[in-house]
Formats: C-alpha cells, structure tokens, sequence
C-alpha cells in the first residue's frame, strides 16, 4: 500500500551497531520528534532527527486568508508562546503598513510577552527535570504556569491560544483588576525562582547529570543556526530584545545571561536567570505603563471602538469593510524577528498589495536549534540524549508549522 | 509614518557597506539590489553563490557569521518563477541583509550551501520538500515535512490549498 511506505530508515554502518528508534511517541521528546540513533553498546554513533509528524501547513493555510485571519494561526505554531507569535507576525505587518503603535500598545505588549516566556521558561524547567528524575520541580512550576495562565484568561479569555494582539494595537484594553493581580503575582514570583533554584542548582545529582553534557562550542552553535538560550549558554552574547529592539524594548533596562560552559548545566543556569530578568522587565512594565490608546489611530486598518458604531456612520462602514474584506497591505517583503523563549522567532512576509498575505514563512528556533541535536550527542551515552533534547527546549508544533 | 518608496537603484545604494563590498568583490555577481522599509535584498547570480556566501561570511568588514533563515517565493506564472530567500545576521556587527537567487521553472536548481553553513541542512531540505527546489550537492536532500511517498509540492501556487489535488 503507497500510504504504507516507511519512513527513512537508517542502516547500521557495520556489525558492531545497531539502530535505535527513539520516539516519535516518547515522553522525553516534547511532542512527536522521532530519533534514529545508530548505538555501539551504550555509545551514540550517529544520531538523525526525522520531524514532520506536526505538519499542519499553517504557511500554505495563511495564503487563502486576510491578514487579520493569520493572527490566531499564528498562536498555533508554538502554543507554549502564543503572544510571541501573534506579536512577530503582528510587528511584520506593522512593519510592511508603515504602522506606529502608541506607548500603553507597546508596554503592554512587553508586559505579557515577558509573561509569556516566564510561562514557557516554567513548562521547560518542570519537563526537563521531570526528564532527568526531579519530580518535584514540576509540580512547583506548574504551580506558578497556572497563575500565569489565569492572567492570559483574564486578559484574552484564553488560556493557551490568546490571540491578544492585533494588527495595530491590542483587541481590547487590560481588564479591570489585572494590574493588581499581576503585581501579585510578579513580587511573588523572584522568591519562587528561589525555590526552584534550591531544589536543582546545586543539586549533587542534578549537576551530575548535567555538566559537561551535550557540550556546543559556540563556533558550532553559529555554524547550526541556533540562537536564543542555546546559543547564549555557548559564550555568544546575543538577545534580539537588546540588539534590535521592538516595541519599545529600548526602555526598560536587564541584563542579557551569557554562559561560556556550552553545556545542559550552562543552559538551565541561563534560563533560569531570563526567568528574573523577565520578571523585572514585567516590574518596570507595571511601574511606568502609560496612558492613552491602546492601539494606533488607522481606521483603515485596525477595529474601530465599539461605542464609535453605535453613534459614528465612518466606524461602522469601516469595521463592515475591514471585517468583510479585509484591509490592503502596499506591496513588498518584511522579515522581522524577536526573541522567542526559544531563540530568534523570524516572520518573513510578503505581500503583493491586495488583503491577503502573499506568502508568510515562520522562521522557527525549534527547528533550527533541533539541527545541534547530533552534534551534541554524537559520542556519548544513550541516558544523556534525554538530557540534551531537554536542553534546547523545542516545541515540535513550533518545528513542523 | 508614510512609508519611504524602494530603491532599486544600485548606483543609490553604492554607500551601503554589505553592496560596496560585494561590488569591490566582484561586481558580477550582483545581480540587483532593493532597499525598502530598512531592509537591504542583494539579488546574486547563481553561479557565484557559493564564494558570495563565503565571502560575506568570512569578509572581516561583514561577518555575516549567522544564517538565519532559508526559504522561498513563488511567483506564479510569472518566470523566473522562484525566488530562494536567505538571512544573514551578523551577530558582531548586529546588521542583517537579505540575499536572493532567481529561478526559471524549468531550472529550478542552485549550489548547496551546507559547507558554508551546516544549518542548511534542514532550511534546504524544508525548501525542496514544500517547493521543490533542488539544492544540488546536498548530503541528504529528503522530504522533511510531508511523507516521504507525497506527490507534489504543496507551498507551489498551483498547488490548490483545499480539497483533493
């Protein structure tokens, strides 16, 4: 039967190894990756990643829709950092419309896509020592993902698929009492890195298992591709958020983690670091968040407010026009990327001038990074692939799209 | 903010670092230039992409040291139908520039850049599977999203979103 013909299968090489199929339904591989590994006793020879079982052609499907229809496909790609997407791919079209976003827009875009990566940071944390035997940690820092989701509900109505942002703006302005239950949560939070940093940093058997695994040199992390934590924990100091700033990044002041170990150890001390660094970001966000609109002054693209219908002859046919037939984008190419939790989170789109995107490519850091995987176990032990896949942190929706 | 129309002018752009160079490099392979929303797009001839890339990378005034992304354009009907997009971001220098390569339909193949980057790995992979663009030289060029037995290349415009093919 043709759709019966099997998957790439690797060859042992000689008749001292053996091939290993690891996944694609494996608990420590994060979703559906599949690993072949070719093994001499316990000794990864040759190690190759075969993806695609979360193919959901999500860049084919943004070609047939107006551009404020791509937003909630957008959360999609990687759904433990909606806001990060919906924001690149919002920032791209801003960038093609020529578009200015007002202050209160931008803070609070920060705000919660600083939120955001606390909140993919703690799913790592808890999974990848869930992976290596350190139960506990999970539950603490589901504890805490669960605060974080409360506050996307409130502000989104969503849990995990936010589609908060807009071409333009926001899709409405934070709800009442938001503020002081993020104060809440945000003070609170540096004593529950704490926490977590007392269970594993200097952990015997955390370290043991960590240290000096997975070892990327930084030429070879550049070589890659990878970027973000990865990259960071290699000794090369980089963070979109610092070296091109977006929507307003350029205000608020932290420090960028850099460690030059290379290893598990290096990148879970790196990420646990962004996670107080988030949570300052998220601070200053709170303490200086201005006033005023919350998305741009465009009635030819962005929603008009809902009072304006009921009184404004303009607001009304302008949300039927915008709502029916979408809002044309001048022609040319954008790409704009930010700093994911995961590394550099690329939208490349192109439009041809009519209301639908003409084509949008996502440059994913989990399918990226994902190609470092070799090259950090080749050589060693079966026990620590676990380890290194848990140390790149990728999202397979967010590799495949 | 209005936005500021495109220069398509190479003779304009001249006092770019990324195009001077190239140019001083050698100026045959440039094959046209575009600067739009703060963005620079060098068009490079196929036959020089490999030492153009190379050159970019390791130029000490450039260091275009990270390749971000690989992907493609269809433009359907109109010839030269593809157009193979790639990122660099120097991560010294904190600049990025974008280089193009233009394909006919019935040659749609280029150099592959796996010894300049090894990330091109997958990035050209994904290319050939959704477009079918074929990266000549590549150790291993598979379908990397579809199943291997899929028919077709579904990110071509003539590939219909929906429905059955």
């Amino acid at each position: 039967m043709a759709h019966m013909t099997p998957t790439p299968v690797m060859d042992p090489a000689g008749d001292r190894t053996m091939v290993l199929n690891m996944g694609p339904q494996h608990p420590s591989t994060h979703g559906v990756l599949r690993l072949m590994l070719e093994i001499d006793g316990e000794t990864i020879v040759r190690m190759m990643p075969d993806i695609g079982y979360l193919h959901t052609g999500i860049e084919k499907t943004t070609e047939a829709k107006f551009y404020q229809q791509v937003v909630p496909l957008t959360d999609r790609i990687d759904y433990l950092c909606p806001m990060t997407n919906n924001l690149a791919y919002c920032l791209a079209v801003e960038k093609l419309l020529g578009l200015e976003i007002p202050p209160r827009g931008q803070w609070i875009r920060v705000m919660l896509n600083e939120l955001t990566r606390i909140n993919s940071h703690l799913v790592w944390l808890g999974t990848h020592a869930l992976d290596i035997g350190a139960m506990t940690v999970f539950l603490y820092c589901f504890r805490e993902r669960e605060d974080v989701l409360r506050l996307f509900e409130m502000v989104s109505g969503q849990r995990m698929m936010t589609s908060y942002f807009r071409v333009g703006g926001l899709s409405l302005d934070l709800p009442l009492g938001f503020l002081d239950r993020l104060k809440k949560f945000i003070d609170a939070f540096p004593s529950k890195v704490d926490e977590y940093e007392n269970l594993l940093t200097s952990n015997p058997i955390w370290m043991e298992r960590t240290k000096g695994v997975a070892y990327l040199s930084a030429e070879d992390a550049i070589a890659l591709g990878t970027t973000g934590p990865t990259l960071r924990a290699s000794g090369v100091d980089t963070d979109l958020r610092r070296d091109e700033p977006y929507t307003g990044y350029e205000n608020f002041k932290f420090k960028v983690p850099v460690r030059t170990e290379g290893d598990v150890y290096a990148r879970y001390l790196c990420r646990v670091q962004e996670l107080r660094e988030s949570a300052s970001i998220v601070q200053q966000a709170l303490a200086g968040l201005p006033e005023g609109r919350y998305k741009a002054e465009a009635p030819k693209v962005v929603l008009p407010d809902r009072e304006n219908m009921k009184t404004q002859m303009e607001s009304l046919i302008y949300h039927f026009k915008i709502v029916t037939e979408g809002f044309t984008v001048p022609p040319g190419e954008v790409y704009q990327a930010i700093e994911s939790p995961r590394g550099e989170m690329g939208y490349y789109v192109v439009s041809d001038g009519t209301a639908k995107p003409y084509r949008v490519h996502m440059r994913s850091p989990s399918f990226a990074n994902l190609q470092a995987l070799p090259k950090m176990c080749e050589g060693r032990l079966i026990a620590d692939v676990v380890a290194a896949i848990g140390s790149i942190d990728i999202v397979l929706g967010d590799c495949d799209r | 903010m209005p936005l500021a129309p495109a220069v398509t002018d190479i003779n304009q752009l001249k006092d770019r670092p990324e195009l001077a160079r190239l140019l001083e490099w050698n100026g045959t392979a440039v094959a046209g230039a575009k600067f739009d929303r703060g963005e620079l797009t060098i068009w490079l001839d196929r036959a020089h992409l490999i030492p153009a890339m190379t050159f970019l990378r390791d130029d000490s005034h450039l260091k275009f040291n990270l390749l971000s992304d690989v992907t493609c354009v269809d433009w359907y009907p109109s010839e030269p139908r593809f157009e193979v997009v790639y990122e660099l971001r120097s991560i010294s220098r904190n600049r990025r520039l974008r280089l193009k390569v233009k394909l006919n339909s019935d040659d749609a193949r280029l150099p592959s850049l796996i010894n300049v980057w090894l990330s091109c790995n997958f990035f050209e992979r994904e290319v050939y599977d959704l477009f079918g663009v074929y990266f000549e030289g590549h150790p291993y060029l598979r379908r990397i999203m579809m199943p291997e037995d899929w028919e077709g290349h579904p990110m071509r415009k003539d590939y219909p979103v929906e429905g059955y093919r």
